[in-house]
């Protein structure tokens, strides 16, 4: 389970970091995207990987604290992923308006020179 | 004082909202509720500076609900003073803003400056590191759409540079609080300072790598080599009046920089002892090295006060390095200085950009009033470069004093740096007013926007202040820089909860 977790937020985040070192704005977004998927994993991973068990506390307190998930970082990962959806929708806008300003989908706002 | 303390976040986010949704229509309404706002967030900037020096640091919990559970803004000398500045700083700007007619050239400038003031102030009072990144996005957001208000072809593409940079950042920061939860499981600032120390030995690597990732999205912030790529293309083609409040900005970086290297990572810390400060002085040395360099290379004046504000972060984090109070104390007075100062030459460059046909540091057709922009160009590059009689030599002074022990390598890069910035500003000003004035021509007209100068006035004249009472300041910095050292009353002052007879 966490070989498979950590491989799979190793893999978002490498590729991620890739695809934002290219040249397209599309390939920027799509990195910044699995970047921001991997952080969200990370950040739940990080409240210990509990199989099966509810963050929430039942009516009347707590019966036996380890039989629950810890629901901090999952509520972390909901304020991130607000976050970064956000800011992703904004950097589309800031994309689309270079885009019409400039002519090109360059991040340098134009083409390099043969 | 204690609701006071969370007006400077929810007086401009409710202005902020009011604007967008009741005010939209007429601008001469935005303008008049942005001043306004700026005005009474002045008042209560005072109010609370004077608060936090008689009473010491004091917690606003949020939802009253008690820390490390909830969230808590904590109201300190320095978070009192880094909130004066800003308020401080947006009045001359949204004055300038107004005068010069910058508002006027897109929607929404004054919205978004007030929920930038919001987020600034938001990162300067809170106690929780969460609720720092949550500010930070806050402001970036903010400064996402400032930044390319108006937007222009240049402008829009630096824009998708500066977002791009900023998005990795936040990303970088989220790493580095996911590995704190994961090491102590608390995110509490002052519960953070005391759980560190207390950790086992097999955590110390995990925390190190964490305090050097915090200290990389501080750097961003903050415009430290090599991660200041994102700053000259941002404020030169940001328009002038945004990049004159962004000075404020780079100075988020400095203070999330000395909050955390004094309250969580000091160096008396076990697991990361010098580390911090290691890395920063480097940095800081190469920083004021490049921005000094890039003064004497840069072909656009916006480009080069850019360069300034580099430099000047350089200085400023040298100075941060040091981790001993009297260097604190001599950052802390040149913060002041280079916001101000930095703020008043974007300006001044503003001035002059839009009197020609573009901001090229080349001899061209005379300016309009270019007698009085001549010499508000020069008083703000005397500022900058840290010249007497202004406060930057004080600043710099004050640096280079408390740094006697260091003097082959500090020394050196400051006072060379100080040469070439004098020697580049010197060369753009005959540049600019000199020689210009042997060009024929005419130059644009623009009319005569008296609530324009009076911004840089202002800013000036608040320099000013800081040279005459350098006195006060500095023995009022002495005690703040102090207490920062002395973190107990201000982890004590999150502990003061008290379950209210009326808490639900």
């Amino acid at each position: 389970m966490e070989m498979v977790l950590s491989a799979a937020i190793g893999v978002l985040a490498a590729s991620g970091i890739w695809l934002l070192l290219r040249p397209r704005t599309f390939q920027v977004i799509v990195g910044l995207c699995l970047l921001s998927y991997a952080v969200n994993l990370f950040i739940f991973a990080m409240g210990r990987i509990t199989l099966g068990a509810p963050p929430i506390m039942p009516r009347g307190g707590f019966i036996d604290p380890t039989a629950y998930a810890d629901p901090l970082p999952q509520a972390l990962v909901l304020t991130a992923i607000v976050i970064s959806f956000a800011t992703t929708a904004l950097f589309l806008v800031v994309m689309i308006a270079s885009r019409g300003l400039t002519g090109t989908d360059h991040v340098d706002g134009q083409e390099r020179e043969p | 004082m204690t609701h006071w303390i969370i007006a400077p976040v929810v007086l401009p986010a409710l202005v902020a909202a009011l604007m967008v949704v009741a005010l939209r229509h007429s601008l001469a309404l935005q303008r008049a509720a942005s001043i306004v706002s700026i005005l009474a967030l002045n008042a209560i900037a005072v109010a609370l500076l004077a608060s936090a020096t008689q009473t010491g640091p004091e917690a606003y919990f949020l939802g009253n609900w008690p820390a490390p559970f909830g969230i808590v803004l904590v109201l300190d000398r320095l978070s009192a003073m880094m909130v004066l500045l800003l308020t401080g700083l947006a009045l001359p700007v949204v004055l300038y803003a107004v005068g010069s007619g910058w508002d006027a050239k897109g929607a929404h400038f004054h919205p978004l400056l007030q929920f930038l003031l919001m987020g600034i102030a938001g990162a300067f009072l809170t106690g929780d590191a969460f609720n720092l990144f949550v500010f930070f996005e806050v402001l970036l957001i903010a400064s996402y759409g400032l930044m390319i208000h108006g937007g222009t072809r240049d402008r829009t593409r630096a824009g998708i540079q500066y977002v791009a940079f900023n998005l990795v950042g936040s990303s970088l920061f989220l790493i580095a609080l996911a590995t704190i939860y994961a090491v102590t499981g608390t995110l509490n600032m002052a519960d953070l300072a005391e759980k560190l120390p207390t950790l086992p030995d097999g955590d110390a690597a995990l925390i190190r790598v964490a305090a050097v990732m915090l200290i990389m999205v501080f750097a961003i912030k903050g415009a430290l080599v090599p991660l200041q790529f994102w700053l000259p293309g941002t404020y030169a083609n940001a328009p002038g009046v945004v990049a004159s409040m962004f000075a404020v900005m780079t100075k988020v970086g400095a203070y999330a920089t000395l909050r955390f290297g004094t309250l969580i990572f000091p160096t008396t810390l076990p697991a990361t002892g010098p580390l911090v400060a290691e890395m920063l002085l480097p940095a800081a040395l190469l920083t004021l090295a490049i921005g000094a360099i890039g003064i004497l290379g840069a072909t656009t004046l916006p480009r080069l006060v850019a360069m300034a504000a580099i430099a000047s972060m350089g200085t400023a984090f040298i100075a941060i390095a040091a981790f001993t109070p009297a260097t604190t104390s001599a950052a802390l007075y040149y913060i002041l200085h280079s916001t101000l100062a930095t703020a008043a030459l974007f300006l001044v460059a503003d001035l002059v950009t839009r009197r020609r046909t573009d901001g090229m540091l080349t001899a061209q057709s005379p300016i309009a009033q270019s007698g009085l922009i001549g010499a508000l160009f020069m008083v703000a590059a005397i500022a900058i470069a840290g010249m007497p009689p202004l406060s930057g030599f004080i600043g710099k002074l004050l640096i280079l004093d408390a740094w006697r022990d260091h003097a082959a390598t500090v020394w050196t890069a400051i006072l060379v740096s100080t040469f070439l910035t004098i020697l580049g500003l010197s060369r753009a000003g005959s540049t600019l007013f000199w020689k210009s004035q042997a060009t024929a021509g005419d130059a644009p007209k623009p009319k005569p926007e008296p609530l324009a100068f009076a911004a840089v006035f202002a800013l000036l004249a608040g320099l000013a202040a800081l040279t005459i009472l350098a006195g006060p300041v500095t023995r009022w910095l002495d005690a703040t820089a102090a207490s920062l050292y002395d973190p107990a009353p201000y982890i004590a002052a999150t502990k003061l909860y008290q379950d209210r007879a009326d808490a639900p």
